[in-house]
């Protein structure tokens, strides 16, 4: 079963952020979506490139051509290797959603007070009762 | 991080030789100051350098990402990437335990197909030392190829032949979108210098030859241009076989760099099927096209065609021969492929330690 894993103090990752974390030996990247928190497994499922060294965007759409829409403007992220795109809320690949997924891990953000009484994990991590902090299930 | 979650697949892999056949190393106009005349430099400074293209401070088709390169490639002590020895070793050579590297140097500072020829000559030459100097002699690994201004076909014998006395030059350099077709008689000097220092001559994608990217003019989209270099090189592959370059010069070697390769098979079929009837019109050739390609060509690996069905990648790569095919990652460009995970899995032991630098150890002599 998922162990949930503190990760960050909220504070850290500011809305348009991401963070680099270690879940339990996982690497995972949280992003906060104007104040929503989605985790992502780091490794991009296309071939493996460091999805949190990737570039913020958002979706290019076309109805017909010399129509474009661009929506959803730093919910896209984009690998840093091959510009492979995927959804930060769902993990699913622009490129290839098919077959391919960003692998996705639970998140959510709890009150320090919470934390101190478990079951979470919180080896490297000092917290205290003051602050809120986001916990991630790997 | 990606040291942490590849750490198991590279302990796998550490059995593997690997010879990166396409690393590209980038060096500013200041670094060639030192091996370029005050003439030169004072010219550069003054009136900079001439593309045959329209867009000499740009590329005619911006890339999907800054310096067409991996946004993880910026090395974090400042410069572009591929321009920093040290970061390169850390997140290339050493990370993937590469045995070597062959240099191939792109951008204007190589002086590559300008049209003020005397510049393009000191361009190259100054290019060839700086690999030398900042690349292979601080790093062995890494092996230069020898730059030339090949636009002016006698200028770049004498480059050949100038840098041939040097083992470290493994290859001849060009790109494939010259002036001229690369079969046509202005380049023959290359070819026969190469020959008789015994090097491949590796000719990479991309170059300003003036011309538009295909035969119907240019194309919209940088899509077009990546796709661009599988039709450029067939033109440049049949223009060196009809030429009989091959047939003046039995003992070349042409290596393509970063041409893909699943369109090879396809242009031999094609070739021999007209060769059949017009080989009249082309008395010189002694053999079917195909048999050229097969005796005279390597490819490099990346970009490599994606099929979906992988028997059909694996039915290309042995009509062009597995001792044929050399492994390139394109460091440090967004493209790239990763050496652990880029071969198709289904290729025996044999066919991948071919790939990974048998062939190119035999061919490089490395």
């Amino acid at each position: 079963m998922a162990k949930k894993h503190v990760v960050a103090a909220v504070a850290e990752i500011p809305p348009g952020g991401r963070k680099l974390v270690d879940a339990g030996g996982r690497a995972v990247v949280v992003f906060n979506l104007g104040g929503e928190f989605f985790a992502l497994s780091n490794r991009c499922p296309h071939r493996g490139g460091d999805l949190c060294k990737g570039y913020l965007t958002g979706l290019i759409q076309s109805d017909e051509p010399g129509h474009y829409e661009f929506t959803r403007r730093g919910e896209i992220i984009r690998c840093a290797w091959h510009n492979w795109e995927f959804d930060i809320r769902t993990g699913k690949s622009y490129c290839d959603p098919e077959t391919l997924q960003a692998r996705r891990f639970g998140v959510s953000v709890e009150k320090g007070a919470k934390l101190i009484e478990g079951p979470y994990v919180a080896e490297t991590f000092k917290v205290s009762v003051e602050d809120d902090y986001v916990v991630v299930e790997a | 991080m990606n040291m942490e979650v590849r750490a198991k697949e590279r302990a796998q892999s550490s059995k593997l030789s690997i010879i990166d056949c396409d690393f590209h190393p980038r060096f500013s106009q200041e670094r060639m100051k030192p091996f370029l005349s005050n003439q030169w430099w004072s010219y550069l400074q003054t009136y900079g350098g001439r593309q045959r293209h329209g867009m000499g401070k740009s590329y005619c088709y911006p890339k999907i990402a800054p310096q067409a390169s991996r946004r993880d490639s910026w090395p974090p002590r400042g410069g572009v990437p591929g321009s920093d020895l040290d970061f390169c070793r850390e997140q290339h050579l050493d990370f993937y335990g590469i045995d070597y590297g062959i240099l191939t140097p792109l951008g204007q500072s190589t002086g590559n197909g300008d049209q003020n020829v005397e510049l393009s000559i000191a361009l190259a030459s100054a290019a060839n030392e700086v690999q030398l100097a900042d690349w292979n002699a601080k790093e062995p690994r890494l092996k230069p190829s020898i730059v030339v201004p090949y636009e002016d076909g006698v200028a770049s014998a004498a480059e050949v032949r100038k840098r041939a006395k040097n083992p470290e030059f493994k290859q001849v350099f060009l790109l494939s979108r010259m002036a001229e077709a690369a079969g046509r008689k202005r380049y023959w000097p290359i070819y026969e210098a190469a020959v008789e220092a015994g090097l491949p001559v590796g000719i990479h994608a991309f170059g300003y030859g003036g011309w538009p990217l295909t035969s119907s003019g240019y194309p919209s989209f940088y899509i077009e241009e990546m796709s661009e270099h599988g039709t450029g090189a067939q033109s440049m592959v049949t223009s060196m076989i009809i030429e009989g370059i091959f047939e003046r010069w039995p003992e070349l070697k042409i290596v393509l760099i970063e041409c893909g390769f699943g369109w090879l098979p396809a242009l031999g079929w094609r070739l021999d099927k007209h060769w059949k009837r017009l080989k009249d019109e082309v008395p010189h050739l002694k053999k079917a096209p195909s048999e050229y390609i097969r005796e005279h060509f390597w490819v490099t690996t990346q970009p490599m065609e994606e099929t979906d069905t992988p028997e059909h990648l694996l039915e290309v790569m042995s009509w062009i021969g597995f001792d044929r095919i050399m492994f390139s990652s394109d460091y440090p460009h967004w493209d790239f492929d990763d050496p652990f995970t880029c071969l198709p899995p289904t290729l025996t032991d044999a066919q991948r330690r071919m790939i990974y630098g048998e062939n190119a150890r035999k061919l490089y002599r490395l």
